[in-house]
């Protein structure tokens, strides 16, 4: 799968220069992404900063969309809402297959073309008539994390979740409870997303269970203030602490010691090669035969200069 | 106000004379009307091609302006009788969640499970109404207080019961259900469909609906928005009941020392805003077929700005259903309409902003306009 991954990557940018040169000969395609995040979810950085740039160098038109609050419900109606203003594909993700599977079938059968990105399964997709998959299999990727972790000597731990409305989420930390043979419990904390809070109750936990022998958070929104948390309780460095995704905060943590490793879905791909690989099947009609596995990647303190350079940004 | 008016009274020196046109165009709903025709120039204007007015368009945007209404007229007869639902999204989420609960999780039958939720929330409702009336407390601290409340127990239930946040596999057991058509079926199919073959409307190009029209029917959630809003404009402005919950609005005791029930009547409105919440979250599983513990969020604040644009006073005693209405259908189309006229949707909420501050200052001046206060 990996080399799959490098060789769109490489085929993508092999082919983006003459492209782009070329672009005003052809039709104008339009691509709308619908993401189920909410406004205040950081993450999405990377996404928007990937559709822009592939949209840049592939010539075409990209829009960014999202329900203000992550209400699925809302974010079904902007499905429904792009697929009548008729663009040339939507990219959209699963969040919630029961809302989301009628929008998306509605949008294929009037002819719009749809890869699905983020959260969701191959399986899912492929029954919504999407025309690939490109993503991070959530409860796999916990699974990994978890035997890593089992590997290092770890026990039991704390999952700080921060959007536990979000099912893939909870796939997150069950996969990483499997994974290290434990049952989840009450390992998970429900967080809440407001960084002050997150950090009180990340202290309050690890003084009420000190036995506890790692931390897991998913995402920078829980791993930044856990990070405060554990810098003034002493903790940092000192406990065991893996989290999902990257962001500024993280890799700095990753750097100094205080993050054993971080999982990176690598949010850039599943924004990037959705607009190339749709932009190539509309324009010469090829298309990979095959989802993309985008993650999971996990980023130690080695080799992270390129990391550094464009986290929050392309990583 | 219908006793009052029996056959043409005689002219009464207490009653100032207004003339027929002012007093056709001085209206609550006004400020509504004005805001509705200016959207829509707008949106014919920059929008017209990008697919906003065609079936499926029009559609998307119907059924989001129908969804705000339904929770509008609650928000708005509530407001007029003076008090405030913060619960109204958490309420949206919990019997949501109660319904998947009920249906699918414990195995009952869907009717059932619809109508024990329905008096569920209507339970909850008296309940907001009654410690607001007994303790003399602010319905908004109250109402806040069942925000949290319900929204806890809206994901602690199906986290304990089924280890997930989010009950799906409603459309299933749904299947057949009399009273779930009632919330999630959809009417008028047969003349889409002929609308469809007649080449009016589109139908689906590919895959196993294709020749089926984009639109097949009139959704359920539509014809509840309607007919509460119909039902609503009707209490308040032709029944007794209806000058009651002006009355109980404007100035409580007053109203009571004339012989308003002002506790009930307060009462029955918090059930009335519980109700149309539910009604809002019935329609919404049945349609999607899951209820997910993030359903509703914020919905509260988006009713109060429908029913303020609309015209409605935030104090009270003042304020029309078909302005709340009209309130609603402006905010559906605008935040629709942003994304087909392609707008960076992080502006979105600068729009929503300066609509509602345009909105409010246009209503304070027909407002004044109307009472003579200065």
């Amino acid at each position: 799968m990996k080399s799959f991954v490098t060789s769109v990557a490489i085929a993508a940018a092999a082919m983006t220069a003459p492209i782009a040169a070329e672009a005003g000969g052809h039709e104008e395609l339009s691509y709308v992404l619908v993401s189920h995040a909410p406004d205040s979810d950081s993450w999405w950085n990377t996404i928007k900063n990937g559709i822009a740039l592939a949209g840049d160098q592939m010539g075409v038109s990209v829009e960014y969309r999202n329900p203000p609050t992550g209400d699925i419900a809302d974010m079904a109606r902007i499905i429904e809402q792009a697929s009548a203003a008729g663009p040339n594909g939507i990219i959209t993700t699963l969040a919630d297959y029961d809302v989301l599977k009628g929008p998306i079938m509605d949008a294929v059968a009037s002819g719009v073309d749809v890869i699905i990105m983020n959260t969701g399964t191959a399986d899912q997709a492929r029954e919504v008539g999407a025309l690939m998959y490109v993503g991070q299999p959530e409860y796999d990727a916990g699974f990994a994390a978890g035997l890593r972790a089992k590997g290092d000597g770890i026990g039991s731990f704390l999952c700080v979740n921060h959007s536990i409305q979000q099912p893939t989420l909870v796939e997150r930390c069950q996969g990483f409870a499997d994974g290290l043979g434990v049952d989840l419990g009450n390992s998970m904390l429900d967080s809440g997303a407001d960084p002050a809070e997150i950090k009180n109750k990340v202290l309050a936990y690890l003084s009420a269970n000190p036995g506890t022998e790692a931390i897991l958070t998913l995402g920078p929104v829980s791993a930044d203030p856990t990070i405060l948390a554990l810098e003034e309780n002493g903790m940092a460095g000192d406990i065991y602490f893996g989290t999902f995704d990257l962001g500024a905060e993280i890799v700095k943590g990753i750097k100094s010691g205080v993050i054993e490793w971080g999982i990176d879905q690598q949010p850039f791909l599943q924004a990037y090669l959705p607009v190339v690989v749709l932009t190539n099947y509309h324009r010469y009609g090829v298309l990979p035969g095959n989802n993309v596995n985008s993650g999971p990647g996990f980023v130690t303190a080695d080799g992270l200069t390129l990391v550094e350079q464009f986290a929050g940004e392309y990583r | 106000m219908s006793e009052s008016t029996q056959a043409t009274p005689a002219k009464d020196e207490r009653v100032k004379e207004i003339s027929g046109f002012r007093q056709a165009l001085i209206r609550p709903e006004l400020g509504g009307i004005v805001g509705a025709v200016a959207v829509f120039v707008f949106f014919l204007l920059f929008a017209f091609d990008s697919g906003m007015f065609n079936a499926q368009g029009v559609m998307n945007w119907s059924v989001v302006s129908a969804q705000f209404m339904i929770i509008a007229v609650g928000a708005c007869l509530l407001m007029i009788a003076g008090e405030f639902d913060l619960s109204v999204g958490s309420m949206i989420g919990f019997t949501g969640m109660m319904i998947a609960i009920f249906s699918v999780t414990l195995g009952w039958p869907v009717w059932m499970a619809i109508i024990v939720t329905f008096a569920i929330a209507l339970a909850i409702g008296a309940l907001n109404g009654f410690i607001v009336i007994r303790t003399g407390l602010p319905s908004f601290i109250v109402t806040l207080a069942f925000l949290f409340i319900l929204r806890g127990f809206t994901i602690y239930l199906p986290q304990t019961l089924e280890r997930k946040t989010i009950i799906g596999g409603v459309k299933d057991v749904a299947e057949g259900d009399w009273l779930a058509a009632i919330f999630g079926g959809k009417i008028l199919g047969g003349l889409f469909q002929w609308l469809g073959d007649a080449g009016i409307i589109g139908v689906f190009e590919r895959g196993t609906r294709a020749g089926e029209p984009v639109v097949d029917g009139i959704p359920m959630l539509i014809v509840w928005a309607i007919i509460l809003v119909i039902v609503g404009h009707i209490i308040l402005t032709k029944t007794r009941f209806g000058n009651w919950i002006y009355a109980a609005g404007g100035d409580a005791e007053a109203a009571r020392n004339s012989g308003v029930p002002v506790s009930r009547v307060k009462i029955m409105m918090f059930m009335f805003t519980a109700f149309c919440a539910t009604v809002f979250a019935t329609c919404q599983v049945m349609e999607f077929g899951s209820a997910g513990a993030d359903r509703g969020l914020l919905k509260e604040f988006e009713a109060i700005i429908a029913v303020v644009i609309g015209g409605a006073l935030l104090t009270g005693g003042y304020g029309s259903v078909i302005g709340a209405a009209l309130g609603a259908l402006i905010f559906g189309v605008v935040q629709q309409g942003l994304f087909f006229a392609g707008v960076e949707s992080s502006l979105f909420r600068v729009f929503l902003g300066i609509i509602l501050l345009g909105a409010v200052i246009l209503n304070t001046y027909i407002r004044r306009m109307i009472t003579g206060e200065r």
